[in-house]
């Protein structure tokens, strides 16, 4: 222990209390949050017993009474505060009540079926970095865990072997993202995980002898300190592998609370415990406490909560021992003493700075005075090192006031909140925990519901509006709709106003939050405001308002939201509902319609009858119809085609017969007509053909019958018909069977512009010299017609 | 070529045309600008939706056999190919069949667009492995996201847990330097026939990436209840997230329904690259010419977009321009081969080792646009197709339409092809304002009789669509007549034909530019309020960011985007860029699909339920 000679601890006062407690701290169930965070006392003595009513009480860490109500639930075994300052209350049965800051009660819920028989002995509430958990051992000798109170999860941890009654201490550790149980039985530790329960012997090697009464784990759960009933103390790594020190205290009698109090700022961590009833045990000096109290772990020090004041026992920081230690000649502290005597106009200001210059030491004087001030807790001590700061800077030309600003602006912020009526004592350290986007003490206020104080916070500090004034915002007006009283409308109003030009506010969850305290109306308004349709219609669906929901599903434009509530109210309604339902929106009906189509085509049948709408029906018929003849052609597999191959191949005849029916009615005789020519043309029957183009007028004219002949090239056949075809299509007859002459003949004759102009295109090809003849006759031919 | 044809000519015809009073409006001093700006850089988008791909792919560690959605493939291939896939432990490609898998690989990616049938096609597979005790691991890719319906269907065959499902931001694909396609052709069909706006969310997004790539937008135009809805959804996203100031890449844009003008898709294309498109089928910029072109016994996939040198010269001429063209760039190749000869050894040198091989690639290019258009020639040429464009014309015109009516009824009888006809029976109601009760009553039943009862739902599918209607009792042709009359001139109503022959020329969508172009001019659609009513209304006007300043950004201002929701035409698209090119703009188009009559029919036949 040969460090720790040179390490200096400071009590610092924060408040007097200004709580009225009858009996004091004594047989009290106390527990208070870390940073600086509320207290809340219920009397033990009372609390186990059902008939009396024992008084819960919520205070600031100055002792103002923020909430004060009648226990009306079963014995309270321990109280403590999660992460976000909601107080937990876990009660014999295993039942946990959470309450907020105001004493609301907010929800509750259970540690398992088995607790209710073997009830609680004892409860621990922890922080990880999952968030609140809650660790109890039953009467059973059974552990049970829940990480994270808000993604409730229980476990229940093995059996530990031979162990008989509550454990004689425990404790729960953080190790690999594990959370895990330490627990003594008598001179046997184990440590409990989710599988298994293992024997522990301590690192060390010194047997230590007796029982162990006090296990204690560190702020950040790295450190671990027993103690035993012979007064040893064990301290070392949480891992357990690591020893740090062994002491012997000579304590005979056990302490009642054992905190760790770690200081982080020196090159080797020095772990210190210390006892209440006892004066605090160190190696160097005993801390009298003349009152019982309670002990706080906090990231920095331990805060020691008595009936009558609040304090704070913490490592001096270096920085403030270098300046305020007797006779220190550190260069802060030079700065100090020079800038006191130039208040006082004497000479030896310019004495003390010459010598911080000659060292060449004025930049850290500087640096020193303003690390310190953030370290201290009394204006008067802050605004002397600050002057000094500011007088030693204007000495240097090139020191930048980065530092000297954010600590001068963190600390208007700290002694606001440290303000008695306030009540938030935190530290500098504690300011800016864990990198979080917010300090803690905006959240701190928030949970206090001490909204224009945070907000002003926020904007001193300059914190992002996202993150910092719109989120302040959306806690007050999530309480605020929890709140009775006002008409929905000046609700709504009230909170539109102060809300509408902040950004990234969600309406839906305001809305979603005035849902749950039974104000359906309300939600319905203030989801008006909501921007994002999607995160609209989920709500209102919640709510039971498919209508609406599906009106804003469609609005918003995007179908995968109205195809959700669609398969939502098809479930919800009955079908006839349902079906008006998507009457009247013709957006939701089409994709509905869409959908039936691929994969209920009966609905789709109920659909269409509902509607009245019988051109739909009849197409479903036709297409229904349709669809079981194919599926009948797969079942009937290769026989059954083929029988179909023959039929076509039957052609004529079988033709015949088909067209025979269409021929019954008049209109179709073209069409007839067609399809035989075309058909005794595939065949090549071209006597059949020449019967059929004597049995009776054509319909269709006699081109078509040269066309099909020549579509088989057989000009032979072709010739047959050409002289039937009516004057104005012989020129184009002659020109399909190519015969140019005969068409130039034709189109002389018919005496057409255009035709003549037909045939010269067509036999301007060729050169022969009865072409040329050809062409120039019609040349003539075309003067004459143009003359005419 | 027939006369007809060529007067129909959406491009460069369309200007010398004396008819017609298109761009007349405006002054035609500068008339053909010099200085189109820059396009931007499309080929981001592709690494981006690589990157995005390849990312997925490696969030499922070790061999995979990857399982893509046949209509998938081609666009896939633009963005990955096969080696690329490979690097990232892909083993075995396979397309969806909805069939039992042969797969042994024991992890299965499936790349998919969020389709019911392939989910369900998906649940039935992992069943199938769940049934036989085989234990593997499933990875679904959406593209370009993933619908509710889809996790639903997964939930309700139980195998949501089995399954992690992603999405493939892959929205758009640049198939050239001015076409950015977001390869869905199924938007048509679920927004204007089935009312399904699942897809006005993409298009949104489609928006907001452009816009946050090359934006901001200066103005945005559209016509169209679905433009409407996009541009709402856009603006949504923009406001969620936060936008940064900067120099916008493109200036005006303008949302197009298609139901707006189905005219222009259901006429035959004559512009080079429509008829490539009608013919051959362009495949997500890529078109398989068949062993008749290549004049070989395979056939061939070839990339048509500006980079074949060829293809950019004549893919926006008339046809009949095309063969003329062609013949003049073969004469210029073999004076450029000729050149070799009387050459010393070191000019041969480098003529070998400079034109060389650019001479042989264009000859390549050549022989095969050559091959092709002979192959349409032959079909073109046909008398029938002679008929049928001049069927066409008349319909546009308006007159003769007995005659019309008599040719369509032939062609039905005759059992042509089943999409051609119902395209000319499409094209006579569209431009009638309806069929006569009478006639419709006699053609939809002799279309039944010809080509299967089957058909049925295909006629209700077009007439909720207003493709293909009967004629309402009591309203004549004046309204039509005045619609058009109104949209091509403000000349008095009543001269009926000459209100439709400017419709023919233009058809509708040249109309349609011009009133882009007078949007342009004008700023707004005031003034035009009375068009935009009759054309299905719901037109909008929205300014972006601030104005340009000055002169410094005009040629961002000259950059103009054209969305089309449901999908656009080669000949709408060389519409456009002839516009360009005349004006000095510079159109980059976005297009949910490129469509034709056919693909736009098809999409609507129902006679396969």
């Amino acid at each position: 222990m040969y460090i720790m000679s040179v390490v200096y601890n400071r009590k610092v006062e924060l408040y007097e209390m200004s709580w009225v407690l009858r009996d004091g701290l004594r047989d009290s169930l106390v527990a208070a949050a870390p940073y600086g965070g509320p207290i809340a006392v219920m009397k033990e003595s009372q609390c186990l017993s059902p008939s009396v009513r024992p008084q819960l009480d919520i205070y600031t860490a100055s002792g103002v009474t923020m909430a004060t109500f009648p226990w009306k639930s079963g014995p309270v075994v321990q109280l403590g505060w999660s992460v976000s300052e909601e107080l937990l209350c876990v009660q014999q049965d295993g039942t946990v009540l959470i309450y907020d800051l105001t004493g609301a009660f907010l929800r509750h819920f259970s540690m398992g079926q088995e607790v209710v028989q073997s009830h609680v002995s004892e409860a621990k509430i922890f922080h990880s970095p999952y968030g609140t958990g809650v660790a109890i051992v039953t009467g059973s000798s059974r552990f049970t865990l829940a990480t994270n109170i808000d993604d409730l999860k229980l476990r229940r941890l093995p059996e530990v072997p031979g162990l008989q009654g509550a454990p004689s201490c425990w404790a729960v550790l953080n190790q690999d993202r594990q959370t895990k149980v330490l627990l003594a039985n008598g001179p046997e530790l184990y440590l409990l995980d989710n599988t298994c329960c293992t024997s522990v012997v301590l690192p060390g090697g010194s047997p230590l002898d007796g029982v162990f009464v006090h296990i204690a784990v560190s702020f950040s759960y790295k450190y671990l300190a027993l103690f035993t009933d012979t007064g040893h103390l064990w301290t070392g790594l949480a891992n357990l592998q690591d020893k740090l020190s062994e002491v012997d205290t000579k304590i005979r009698s056990p302490p009642k609370q054992m905190v760790w109090y770690v200081v982080t700022c020196r090159p080797v961590c020095l772990p210190t415990c210390l006892s209440v009833h006892l004066p605090v045990c160190l190696p160097t000096c005993l801390y009298p406490l003349d009152e019982a109290c309670v002990c706080v772990g906090e990231l920095d020090g331990v805060r020691l909560l008595s009936p009558s004041r609040h304090e704070l026992l913490q490592e001096v920081p270096l920085v403030c021992e270098d300046i305020f230690k007797i006779a220190s000649m550190g260069p802060g502290a030079l700065l100090l003493e020079a800038h006191k005597e130039y208040q006082k106009s004497s000479q030896k200001a310019d004495e003390y700075l010459r010598e911080i210059k000659e060292q060449g030491m004025l930049g850290d004087a500087v640096r020193q005075c303003v690390e310190a001030a953030g370290h201290e807790q009394h204006t008067h001590t802050q605004k002397a090192l600050l002057r000094a700061a500011s007088f030693g800077k204007c000495f240097l030309t090139n020191l930048s006031p980065e530092a000297f600003v954010s600590v001068c602006r963190d600390l208007r912020v700290l002694n606001a909140v440290r303000d008695p009526s306030i009540g938030i004592p935190l530290t500098h350290t504690q300011l800016y925990p864990l990198a979080i986007e917010v300090c803690v003490c905006v959240c701190r206020l928030v949970y206090r519901r001490l909204y224009p104080l945070a907000i002003e916070v926020c904007r001193y500090l300059k914190t992002p509006e996202y993150q910092g004034v719109s989120r302040i915002l959306r806690h007050w007006a999530c309480s605020k709709v929890q709140q009775k009283g006002e008409s929905d409308e000046v609700m709504v109003r009230c909170i539109s106003g102060r809300l509408a030009d902040s950004p990234g506010i969600s309406y839906s969850h305001i809305a979603s939050k005035a849902y749950d305290s039974g104000r359906t109306e309300l939600a319905i308004k203030l989801l008006d405001y909501e921007a994002r349709s999607g995160e609209q219609v989920p709500l209102l669906l919640k709510m039971r308002r498919s209508q609406l929901a599906l009106s804003k599903a469609i609005e918003s434009g995007d179908t995968d939201l109205v195809y959700t509530v669609v398969s939502y109210v098809k479930n919800e309604m009955n079908r006839g509902d349902f079906f008006m339902t998507l009457r009247n929106q013709p957006v939701a009906l089409s994709l509905y319609r869409q959908f039936c189509k691929l994969q209920e085509q009966e609905t789709l049948k109920d659909l269409y009858n509902q509607d009245d709408d019988h051109q739909e029906l009849a197409n479903y018929y036709v297409s229904a119809s349709y669809r079981e003849k194919v599926q009948a052609n797969c079942y009937v597999s290769a026989s059954y085609r083929e029988k179909v191959q023959a039929n076509y191949y039957v052609s004529a005849s079988y033709r015949e017969k088909v067209q025979a029916n269409y021929y019954v009615s008049a209109s179709y005789r073209e069409r007839y007509w067609w399809l035989k020519l075309k058909s005794l043309a595939e065949k090549e029957e071209w006597e059949e053909l020449e019967k059929f183009s004597k049995s009776k007028k054509s319909p269709v004219g006699y081109l078509p019958f040269v066309e099909v002949c020549m579509k088989k090239s057989n000009k032979y056949e072709a010739k047959k018909y050409v002289t039937k075809v009516t004057p104005e299509q012989r020129v184009r007859a002659h020109l399909t069977i190519e015969d140019v002459e005969g068409a130039a003949d034709a189109a002389i004759e018919r005496r057409s512009e255009a035709e003549i102009g037909t045939v010269i295109s067509h036999c301007s090809s060729s050169s022969s010299s009865s072409q040329r003849l050809l062409l120039d006759k019609l040349q003539r031919a075309l003067t004459t017609a143009n003359r005419k | 070529m027939s006369p007809h044809a060529t007067r129909r000519v959406f491009t460069s015809k369309g200007q010398t045309d004396g008819c017609s009073p298109p761009l007349s409006l405006i002054p035609m001093a500068q008339s053909i600008r010099r200085d189109s700006p820059e396009l931007p850089d499309f080929s981001l988008l592709k690494r981006l939706a690589r990157d995005q791909l390849i990312y997925l792919l490696e969030q499922l560690p070790g061999r995979k056999d990857l399982f893509i959605d046949a209509d998938l493939m081609s666009p896939l291939d633009r963005i990955a190919n096969v080696s690329t896939l490979k690097q990232h432990e892909v083993d075995k490609l396979y397309k969806v069949e909805y069939k039992p898998i042969v797969s042994t690989s024991d992890q299965l990616c499936f790349l998919i667009r969020p389709r019911l049938q392939s989910v369900k096609w998906i649940c039935d597979v992992v069943n199938a492995d769940k049934a036989a005790g085989k234990f593997r691991r499933y990875k679904l890719i959406f593209t370009p996201q993933k619908f509710y319906a889809c996790e639903n269907v997964l939930e309700e065959q139980g195998i949501f847990g089995d399954v992690t499902t992603d999405e493939w931001g892959f929205h758009l694909l640049p198939l050239d330097d001015d076409i950015i396609s977001l390869e869905l052709p199924e938007f048509f069909r679920d927004y204007f026939l089935d009312g399904n706006q699942r897809w006005v969310r993409t298009a949104g997004c489609v928006l907001h990436l452009l816009h946050s790539l090359y934006g901001p937008f200066s103005k945005v135009y559209g016509i169209g209840r679905c433009s409407k809805m996009a541009y709402e959804s856009w603006r949504e996203q923009v406001e969620e997230g936060e936008q940064k100031g900067r120099d916008g890449e493109i200036g005006s844009v303008f949302l197009f329904d298609r139901d707006v003008d189905y005219v222009t898709p259901m006429c035959s294309q004559v512009v080079y690259e429509g008829l490539v498109d009608d013919i051959f089928r362009i495949k997500c910029g890529c078109v398989e010419f068949g062993p008749e072109v290549t004049s070989s016994d395979k056939s061939l996939k070839v990339m048509l977009n500006s980079q074949d040198k060829v293809f950019n010269q004549i893919r926006n001429e008339h046809f009949s321009n095309v063969f003329g063209f062609l013949s003049q760039k073969a004469k210029n190749l073999q004076t450029a081969y000729d050149k070799r000869c009387g050459m010393d050894i070191k000019q041969i040198k480098t003529f070998v080792s400079e034109e060389l091989k650019g001479l042989k690639q264009e000859h390549r290019l050549l022989s095969l646009h050559i091959g092709a258009s002979e192959s349409m020639m032959k079909k073109k040429t046909k008398q029938e197709f002679q008929e049928l464009l001049k069927t066409e014309h008349s319909l546009l015109e308006g007159f003769d339409i007995r005659e019309c009516i008599t040719f369509i009824e032939e062609h039905i009888n005759r059992q042509c092809s089943m999409i051609e006809s119902l395209r000319l029976l499409c094209l006579l109601s569209l431009t009638e304002n309806g069929l006569l009760s009478k006639d419709y009553k006699s053609m939809k039943a002799q279309y039944l009789q010809s080509y299967g009862v089957d058909h049925l739902p295909t006629f209700a599918n077009l007439k909720q669509l207003g493709i293909l209607v009967e004629q309402p009792t009591g309203e004549t042709l004046t309204a039509m007549e005045n619609k058009v009359g109104k949209l091509v001139n403000d000349r008095a109503a009543g001269k009926l034909t000459d209100a439709f022959s400017s419709l023919a020329k233009k058809s509708h969508f040249r109309a349609l530019s011009r009133r882009l172009n007078l949007v342009l001019e004008r700023d707004g659609w005031t003034g035009l309020e009375e068009v935009t009513r009759l054309l299905n209304g719901q037109e909008f006007a929205a300014s972006g960011c601030s104005e340009a300043d000055g002169k410094a950004r005009s040629d961002t201002q000259r950059t103009i985007l054209v969305m089309f929701l449901g999908g656009c035409t080669f000949s709408e698209i060389s519409a456009l860029r002839f516009l360009g090119k005349e004006k000095g703009y510079k159109f980059i188009i976005v297009t949910t699909a490129i469509t034709n009559s056919a693909r736009l029919i098809e999409a609507l036949l129902d006679n396969r339920a």
